[in-house]
């Protein structure tokens, strides 16, 4: 059981830097669907068949790896952009720190004063590396759409720190936070679909022109 | 001992091209065609090396020796390489360290052999070649420190021995990574899709081939034969990683090394035929990417 | 011992007649230059250079072998002065290259610098440069503190008077300048070390091999060390001065600066780290840190050059960072106990601290003889020079392919003892030690990008064709010329070949580094000597390589039939390629230079249009290190103390009075109280 939490866990580092060196927004969508998917099989792999663990499987697969994509993958469609406009800093020094993240957090994870039951696995380095990736591409990307998928990895590594709690956390907190998510990417949806209004560009750098 | 190192030399010599013919044909397949015969290249080595040399007039002796280190270094570092479990004859501490620098040997004279002919297309071949393999090395060295780390040596029989088989219960996800990451480091080092093409005929876009573009007769034999030799030798330590098969019969270990290679072949030939040949610009960011993955899968196996 | 002596005599008096001579007809008031007295004066100086490194390998080989007195010591007046020098095995292992880099020099000097054509400040130049090649054993054995420091400012006079020879160019004073505040700033750092390591008698004799104990001022003394030593040898982003000063120099005297005086740096780092007893792990860190950062950006803004002594130059950079990679495994190794982890690394430094200064000195001058052939530096107006000069290509192709770590010369083989030492590392269970495995692949980054420069570099200057009809002088270098280079060529494929050979030697240097280490017996048992015994492996595998490449060459050339000879490049398809149209040096290294080394500066004086006009494209690589960092860094720090000197400075003779009356109050507070 350990060895497929493990597994699913390492794919979704894989798709962490997949997303961080990929410059189609399309594709890059699809991975963050996969990684969603893939999150959404984690809650069952560790703690097995449950109710709280089904509750929590099928709604995130329906929030992260199909509905919110789906709603990605039409908005690109409408505005007819296929590739981004490219990281600030360089596709190569982009992934070059996010693998520094990540072998930051696996040494980083270490010295937690953690339970010994989680001491070990790969829980609490996946969701701080995840965590960080999302950051960085919310920093480093130009456009909104990319920003968006920040945002999901970002909140992928919430959920993956999560799973290693499902049974102490209620149902509520996570469904408040899979709907919080879910706001969140309309909002954004929404002002996207302003900031192509008025710049006919989803290149969120122009927003600067606004400030008095 | 003996036996074994001329059976290893005899299935490396003998058999190398015919990997070249199992690709092609698995590519004609692919295409729905009825492709060449599977010992086709043989007879294209034959036909060179029947034919004279074209010297050009700025070239000098080092345009000779791109082709003769290309052919005698993969047969050298094939010596410090378990094929299959036919062990290594020439095995010393630190072996692996020499399997990498004798290709980055071959390297130095092939790119020196095609900048001696001064044309332009050639000198941005080897600009290619080097540059690509700047960034495969590291991920090949990554694997070996994987390997390293599991293994209690650093010869390339014990870094390749058979608890390797036992490894892959135990860090099966970094040897996973691994397998992925050398893969790409063959089909770079080899010259294959999606990273280059080895039967492109347009100049501007070619790696491996425009290098070699001024060699011919038997000096272009040894070029294909040495690139044979290193996809057999390359190959070696891919399929050795995912069929850690030892059965002590002699005659059995080499026919499983012989259809593990041409499994091998038969994967590049399907990757040839299922991807696109990458973006020029996108190479050096995949083989980052790789490298990168490949220190994800060391720090994955270091704690 | 007292032989090694004479030599340095020898070697420091052997431009003196010369001098003498020049300074006289001077004070005459003929200042035109007399050939016939030069060349006179030279030869002396070449002699006396030969002897004194004659008579210093011979007595390094005497003090290995244990015959004659390993210390000579005299009565020095100076206070707190002690002449004693002594000759051990890790000096020796840093004065075998001095000995055959300098012979190497004189051999070649007369033929690069002939005094017939009025080379500038030749005399002086031959002074300063027989001044440094004797204070280097000297500074290299010295036992007293005063000593070392003495011999360490000698050799950084000389070093700024030969950087400056050709002082009429504006960019060689700069160089110069430059050269002179960081050698200095070297020297103010390792007096505060000094102060700081002698607690009893700062100021007499350096201590005993791990006789210090760990603890104390001993993070200021090595950091401290860190900086002056690290200054002289110049790591990453110490480095500043090295690019621009080698290469100012003339040629020979870049491969005595380049292969040689750097080393000082690392000899003593190396000596002040063998003083402790014990040596906290993070020390190995920083340096393993440092030297992986200093090969990679040597390597890579080595690659962005276009001047070929400068990319030289950079390689320093990046092979000092490569030695303090292997020292810093071994200090790892020291502070955790692991002897494996102190041979090969220390071993490895030591081999690549002779091998360095051979290939260098070689590369250097094999550059120097293709300057002189082609009348430039600029690596984009040359080529095609093997055809002219077919020896200088073979050692430059020798010395390129030793550099770059390949089998089977002698760079491989360091290189493979450093490896060993990091894949070692992968071992230890401990997640801290076993990070330092990451040592390989950086390595192997950094050997990739060294492949790149020089095929780049070999194949832009000797192969393909000229690229533009340059006044050739001669065509292949004099007959001192080329013994020169044999001569380091040599080394590198007799060491390349048979590395056994130097094993006692770097097995007695790595027990004087680590002595609590040898002396329980574990070096023995499984570092060097395990080793060291593989590397007649790779003598075996030299042989593998060869035999065959042999037979197949011969093969081919009696059997391989000439279907057409003298036909033109395949141009593919294009009839008329110019020689300039082939591949340049900075097209070649492009791709790697945007990926490693951003920040080239591209210039185009016309814009492409529509009816293409003549164009000129400029690219300059500056090194964002100085330009960056530290040039804003001093600013900072000068207006800063500008701004404090117009507070404290202000004219009123109160004030003045006031700071003296608080100097002495601190004074009083700070000596009273014992």
């Amino acid at each position: 059981m350990y060895g497929v939490t493990n597994l699913l866990l390492i794919a979704v580092i894989l798709i962490n830097f997949f997303t961080l060196g990929s410059s189609r927004l399309n594709s890059c969508i699809r991975a963050v669907a996969a990684q969603g998917a893939l999150l959404a099989l984690i809650p069952l792999a560790a703690h097995g068949l449950t109710f709280h663990t089904v509750v929590l499987g099928v709604g995130a697969f329906a929030l992260k790896g199909v509905l919110i994509p789906w709603v990605l993958l039409r908005a690109l469609r409408q505005m007819r952009l296929r590739r981004e406009s490219g990281p600030l800093i360089g596709y190569i020094p982009t992934m070059v720190l996010g693998a520094l993240i990540t072998s930051a957090a696996f040494i980083f994870a270490d010295f937690l004063p953690l339970r010994p039951e989680h001491r070990g696995g790969l829980f609490i380095p996946t969701s701080l590396a995840t965590l960080f990736v999302g950051f960085l591409l919310l920093m480093t990307r130009r456009d909104a759409v990319s920003q968006v998928l920040g945002y999901l990895v970002l909140e992928n590594g919430i959920f993956v720190f999560g799973t290693l709690l499902a049974e102490a956390m209620p149902l509520m907190v996570e469904a408040g936070v899979l709907l919080d998510l879910l706001v969140g990417v309309f909002i954004m949806g929404i002002v996207m679909d302003q900031i192509q209004r008025e710049f006919s560009t989803l290149n969120t750098e122009r927003l600067s022109a606004l400030k008095g | 001992m003996i036996v074994t190192t001329l059976l290893r030399l005899v299935l490396l010599l003998a058999f190398a091209p015919l990997m070249l013919g199992v690709i092609a044909r698995t590519k004609a397949a692919f295409a729905g065609r009825q492709g060449a015969p599977v010992l086709q290249p043989y007879w294209d080595l034959g036909r060179l090396w029947r034919k004279g040399i074209v010297v050009s007039r700025t070239t000098t002796w080092i345009f000779w020796a791109g082709p003769v280190v290309a052919v005698t270094v993969p047969v050298v570092a094939s010596l410090l390489l378990p094929m299959g479990a036919l062990a290594a004859p020439l095995s010393f501490e630190g072996d692996v360290i020499l399997f990498v620098y004798l290709f980055a040997l071959a390297r130095f004279f092939t790119a020196a052999a095609a900048l001696d002919t001064g044309s332009s297309f050639e000198g941005m071949g080897a600009a290619r070649e080097v540059t690509f393999a700047c960034l495969a090395e590291p991920t090949l060295l990554l694997g070996f420190v994987v390997l390293a780390r599991l293994a209690d040596g650093l010869t390339l029989n014990a870094l390749l021995g058979a608890h390797l088989a036992a490894a892959w219960g135990s860090s099966g996800a970094s040897l996973a990574l691994i397998v992925v990451c050398l893969m790409v480091v063959l089909l770079v080092e080899n010259a294959r899709i999606p990273f280059d093409d080895p039967n492109t005929h347009l100049e501007l876009t070619m790696i491996h081939e425009v290098m070699v573009l001024d060699h011919s007769g038997p000096l272009l034999g040894l070029i294909q034969y040495g690139a044979a030799l290193k996809l057999m030798v390359l190959g070696a330590v891919i399929m050795r990683m995912v069929l850690p098969v030892d059965t002590g019969n002699l005659w059995l270990d080499a026919g499983i090394f012989l259809g593990g290679q041409f499994v091998l072949a038969v994967v590049i030939g399907t990757i040839e035929s299922v991807m696109a040949r990458l973006r020029l610009a996108r190479v050096p960011q995949i083989l980052v990417g790789t490298t990168l993955v490949a220190v994800f899968a060391v720090v994955l196996v270091l704690r | 011992m007292p032989l090694l002596l004479i030599a340095a005599l020898l070697m420091a008096v052997s431009g003196a007649p010369g001098l003498a001579r020049a300074s006289a007809r001077r004070r005459r008031g003929a200042d035109a230059v007399q050939p016939a007295g030069d060349a006179g004066t030279e030869r002396v100086a070449t002699a006396l250079l030969l002897a004194g490194a004659i008579l210093g390998i011979v007595a390094v080989v005497a003090g290995l072998l244990g015959r004659g007195p390993h210390s000579v010591s005299a009565s020095w007046a100076v206070p707190g002065g002690l002449f004693e020098l002594r000759l051990d095995a890790l000096s020796s292992v840093f004065i075998l290259p001095v000995m055959l880099v300098v012979a190497a020099g004189a051999m070649y000097g007369p033929g690069y610098r002939p005094v017939r054509e009025g080379a500038r400040h030749g005399a002086g130049f031959r002074f300063f440069y027989g001044l440094a090649a004797g204070a280097l054993p000297v500074l290299l054995t010295a036992q007293g503190t005063l000593l070392f420091l003495a011999a360490w400012e000698i050799l950084a006079l000389c070093g700024f008077f030969l950087v400056s020879t050709d002082d009429d160019q504006p960019a060689v004073r700069r160089a110069g300048y430059l050269y002179l505040v960081s050698t200095h700033t070297a020297t103010l750092a390792l007096l505060g070390m000094f102060a700081l390591l002698g607690g009893g008698d700062p100021w007499l004799r350096l201590p005993a091999a791990g006789s210090l104990p760990a603890g104390g001022a001993a993070t200021a003394v090595f950091s401290l060390g860190l900086l002056g030593f690290g200054l002289k040898a110049g790591l990453v982003p110490l480095h500043v001065w090295l690019p621009s000063a080698h290469a100012a120099a003339p040629t020979h005297a870049s491969a005595l600066l380049s292969g040689l005086m750097i080393k000082i740096g690392v000899y003593g780092l190396m000596r002040l780290i063998s003083f402790y007893a014990e040596v906290p792990a993070w020390w190995g860190w920083t340096l393993l840190g440092a030297g992986a950062l200093s090969a990679v950006a040597g390597v890579s803004l080595a690659l962005a050059q276009h001047d070929i002594k400068r990319l030289l130059a950079y390689h320093s950079v990046e092979n000092i960072g490569i030695i303090v990679m292997g020292l810093g495994l071994a200090t790892l190794g020291r502070a955790a106990g692991a002897p494996a982890l102190v041979a090969l690394g220390l071993g490895g430094a030591l081999l690549h601290v002779i091998n360095h200064g051979l290939f260098k000195a070689l590369l250097f001058l094999a550059a120097g003889s293709a300057i002189r052939a082609s009348g430039t530096r600029e690596l984009e107006r040359m080529g095609g020079l093997l055809r002219r000069q077919p020896w200088t290509a073979v050692f430059f192709l020798i010395g390129a392919v030793a550099i770059c770590g390949l089998p089977p010369l002698n760079g491989f083989v360091s290189e493979w003892l450093i490896y060993r030492a990091a894949l070692t590392a992968a071992h230890h269970q401990i997640m801290g030690l076993a990070l330092a495995v990451l040592a390989a692949p950086a390595l192997a980054v950094v050997g990739g990008l060294a492949l790149a420069c020089f095929v780049k570099v070999f194949g832009v200057v000797f192969l393909g064709s000229p690229r533009e009809n340059s006044p050739t002088t001669s065509a292949e270098a004099t007959r001192g010329m080329r013994s020169a280079m044999a001569l380091l060529a040599a080394g590198c494929v007799g060491i390349g070949l048979a590395p056994l050979a130097l094993a006692p030697l770097l097995r007695a240097a790595t027990a004087e580094w680590a002595p609590a280490i040898a002396a329980a017996g574990a070096i023995a048992a499984e570092g060097v000597s395990g080793g060291l015994r593989e590397a007649a492996w790779l003598s075996a595998a030299a042989g593998l390589l060869l035999v065959p490449m042999l037979v197949i060459a011969a093969w081919l050339r009696r059997r391989g039939r000439i279907a057409a000879r003298g036909v033109p490049t395949w141009g593919c398809a294009f009839a008329a390629p110019a020689p300039r149209a082939q591949y340049t040096a900075s097209s070649f290294a492009d791709g790697l230079v945007s990926t490693f080394a951003p920040g080239r500066s591209l210039e185009r004086t016309s814009p492409p249009a529509l009816f293409p006009a003549p164009a000129r494209v400029l690219s300059h690589h500056p090194d964002l290190a100085l330009d960056r960092l530290l040039l804003p860094g001093w600013r900072l720090t000068a207006r800063l103390f500008v701004r404090v000197r117009a507070v404290l400075h202000n004219g009123l003779t109160s004030a003045y009075l006031l700071y003296v009356a608080l100097t002495l109050l601190v004074l009083l507070i700070i000596f009273g109280g014992k």
